[in-house]
């Protein structure tokens, strides 16, 4: 199993497509690392910057529909080379949900007021995040100021988290 | 109580139920491209289990960068090459028979009603059109449908669309679900198959209901569907007129999928289209969509005809009507790329290839090429180009490149003019 823990970036904005994530035409990639340079790299957010802010984070932090258009997988395999295996964000497009839970990887949905909260106290801060899947609570950190965070997760997703993974799953079930 | 088609189609095709709400389904059909599939094929060759569940259940084509463009783009053809002829998989499609994905498997008869359907591509939604249910996915759901068959999904919640009224001449399939995408946003159909029904869509082709179901990603829809009627029958007749004797058997047989009329749908949306005004993209989400009176002006650097959204033979036939005798402007870069051979000769047999290039359009082979900036007109950074697909992105078409959205008959009429432009055939 992977573990989801570590500094936080913050992306404020809706709606990041997969093409922002991974442009389409470093698809014909055949590796996962070679992904890794190229990361967000289409993503416009004002103060962003990937070459640098990416470095040393664990976990994103988002709003709205997370990694919608293509169904590229690509998408959470160029997190995941980049050391961010978990997502927090009020809720994502179904493939690319289902791409990251088939990865052993965490898309955590929480309310609107949870992750605005979030942004309010946290963006800017040099934020630390635990998520422990088993008994569903996140712990969040910053400036010697603490809090823990329940989350609902299906039992199809925590069973895909904790195989590692769909293929194997499926391959003796099916 | 009711179902609805997608009910229906889940129920008939459920294997196991392993958590609540979490269904797997037996797949009839599991399509390939040879960007997503061949990481899923070396992962199961990895893991010493490069088998398929049955060769003549999956169906492969290169369509995406096609002919190679380098050398990644030819390792990733051969890889798709290889396994399809180790599997005996026997309906793959390479250089010279090959098309954009969602334009050819419905073309060779792949796609029946009732039938389930994944592929490791976004716009599979498309094929919803025949009363199936298909939906795009990623390379470990593909690998897995490829091992054994099946796929997970959550049971499906419906927002169903009554289209009412009658499109006015110049408006169509595109321009309609172009609208929808903006009255419920990128997010509006998440986790939900978009049922389209109604007289607009009754009169719908198939192609158009095609062009309506391909764009249910861009609100985040799992799959678009229209009802089977006598318009999926006659477009499937070739492929089916050994199972049924007449072809209102075969209505009969594909009608036990339609929705039943006390069905339960998250949410019933009537629009009346009888004054919809041709409309286009700006900015860069789908859902951010102007009239094209609004947009009139917007100056173009590239025009681009194509895709699984707009390639068709429809889509070509449309535009080429357009531009018949009239050159484009000096201004603008026109590229054609018919969705498929099929299209490509008939449109060459019809005149209208050649109607295309005398207006100053280049013909390319079928394939996805620059809709998504992989090949065959990329656009260069602050370029504007009007494109029959379906992305606006950032950087979609080409880094810093922007990407307006709108039908082939307003892409027609802006590349005579180089700016957005309504078509002759859309009176006020």
């Amino acid at each position: 199993m992977k573990t989801f823990e570590g500094k936080v970036l913050f992306l404020d904005r809706n709606d990041i497509n997969t093409d922002e994530i991974i442009p389409a035409k470093y698809l014909t990639e055949s590796t996962k690392i070679a992904l890794k340079p190229y990361t967000l790299e289409d993503l416009n957010i004002d103060g962003f910057n990937p070459k640098k802010d990416i470095e040393g984070k664990s976990v994103i932090i988002t709003r709205e529909n997370f990694g919608c258009g293509s169904s590229r997988e690509h998408a959470p395999w160029a997190l995941e080379v980049n050391g961010i295996n978990a997502v927090l964000a009020v809720n994502y497009a179904r493939i690319f949900r289902q791409n990251m839970f088939n990865c052993g990887m965490v898309a955590i949905e929480l309310s609107k007021e949870t992750i605005e909260k979030l942004f309010n106290d946290y963006k800017g801060k040099d934020t630390f995040v635990s998520i422990d899947i088993n008994s569903q609570k996140i712990t969040v950190e910053a400036n010697g100021k603490k809090e823990t965070i329940s989350f609902n997760v299906d039992g199809f997703d925590k069973a895909l988290v904790l195989a590692g993974g769909w293929v194997d799953f499926a391959d003796k079930k099916y | 109580m009711g179902k609805t088609i997608a009910e229906k189609i889940f129920d008939a095709h459920r294997v196991d139920t392993p958590f609540e709400d979490t269904q797997v389904l037996k797949l009839d059909a599991v399509f390939c491209h040879e960007i997503t599939t061949p990481i899923a094929i070396t992962d199961l060759m990895a893991r010493g289990k490069d088998r398929v569940f049955d060769p003549t259940k999956i169906k492969a084509v290169i369509d995406h960068v096609t002919p190679a463009k380098d050398s990644k783009t030819a390792e990733q053809g051969k890889i798709l090459r290889d396994w399809a002829k180790r599997h005996n998989i026997k309906d793959f499609f390479d250089i010279g028979r090959n098309g954009v994905c969602h334009a050819i498997f419905p073309e060779k008869g792949f796609v029946r009603p009732g039938y389930t359907i994944i592929m490791g591509d976004s716009h599979t939604c498309t094929h919803g059109a025949f009363g199936a249910f298909a939906a795009g996915v990623g390379t470990t759901d593909l690998e897995v449908g490829i091992l054994k068959g099946v796929c997970a999904f959550k049971y499906p919640k419906t927002i169903k669309f009554v289209l009412n009224g009658k499109l006015k001449d110049g408006v169509y399939a595109k321009d309609v679900i172009l609208h929808i995408i903006s009255q419920i946003g990128v997010n509006g159909a998440t986790n939900m198959v978009m049922e389209f029904v109604g007289p607009i869509v009754d009169e719908m082709t198939m192609e158009s209901r095609m062009t309506l179901c391909n764009m249910a990603i861009e609100a985040g829809g799992t799959s678009g569907v229209c009802y089977p009627d006598m318009k999926t029958v006659d477009y499937l007749w070739d492929f089916i007129k050994d199972e049924f004797k007449t072809k209102e058997n075969a209505l009969k047989e594909y009608s036990k999928w339609i929705s039943d009329k006390d069905a339960k749908y998250t949410k019933v949306l009537e629009y009346d289209l009888s004054n919809l005004e041709p409309v286009v993209t700006y900015d860069y989400k789908p859902d951010c969509v102007k009239t094209v009176r609004e947009m009139e002006g917007t100056k173009l650097d590239q025009i681009y005809i194509g895709s699984c959204t707009n390639g068709r033979l429809e889509d070509l036939r449309i535009a080429a009507e357009i531009l018949k005798g009239k050159t484009i402007s000096p201004n603008v870069r026109g590229i054609l790329s018919p969705a498929t051979p099929y299209i490509y000769q008939k449109a060459m047999d019809e005149g209208i290839l050649k109607i295309f290039a005398d207006a100053g359009f280049c013909v390319t082979n079928p394939t996805c090429g620059a809709c998504l900036g992989m090949s065959n007109g990329v656009l260069a950074e602050g370029e504007s180009c009007a494109a029959t697909t379906n992305r606006n992105f950032y950087g979609r078409m080409g880094k810093g490149g922007v990407v307006h959205l709108m039908s082939p008959a307003t892409a027609a009429a802006s590349a005579i003019t180089g700016v957005i432009t309504n078509s002759p055939f859309y009176k006020k």
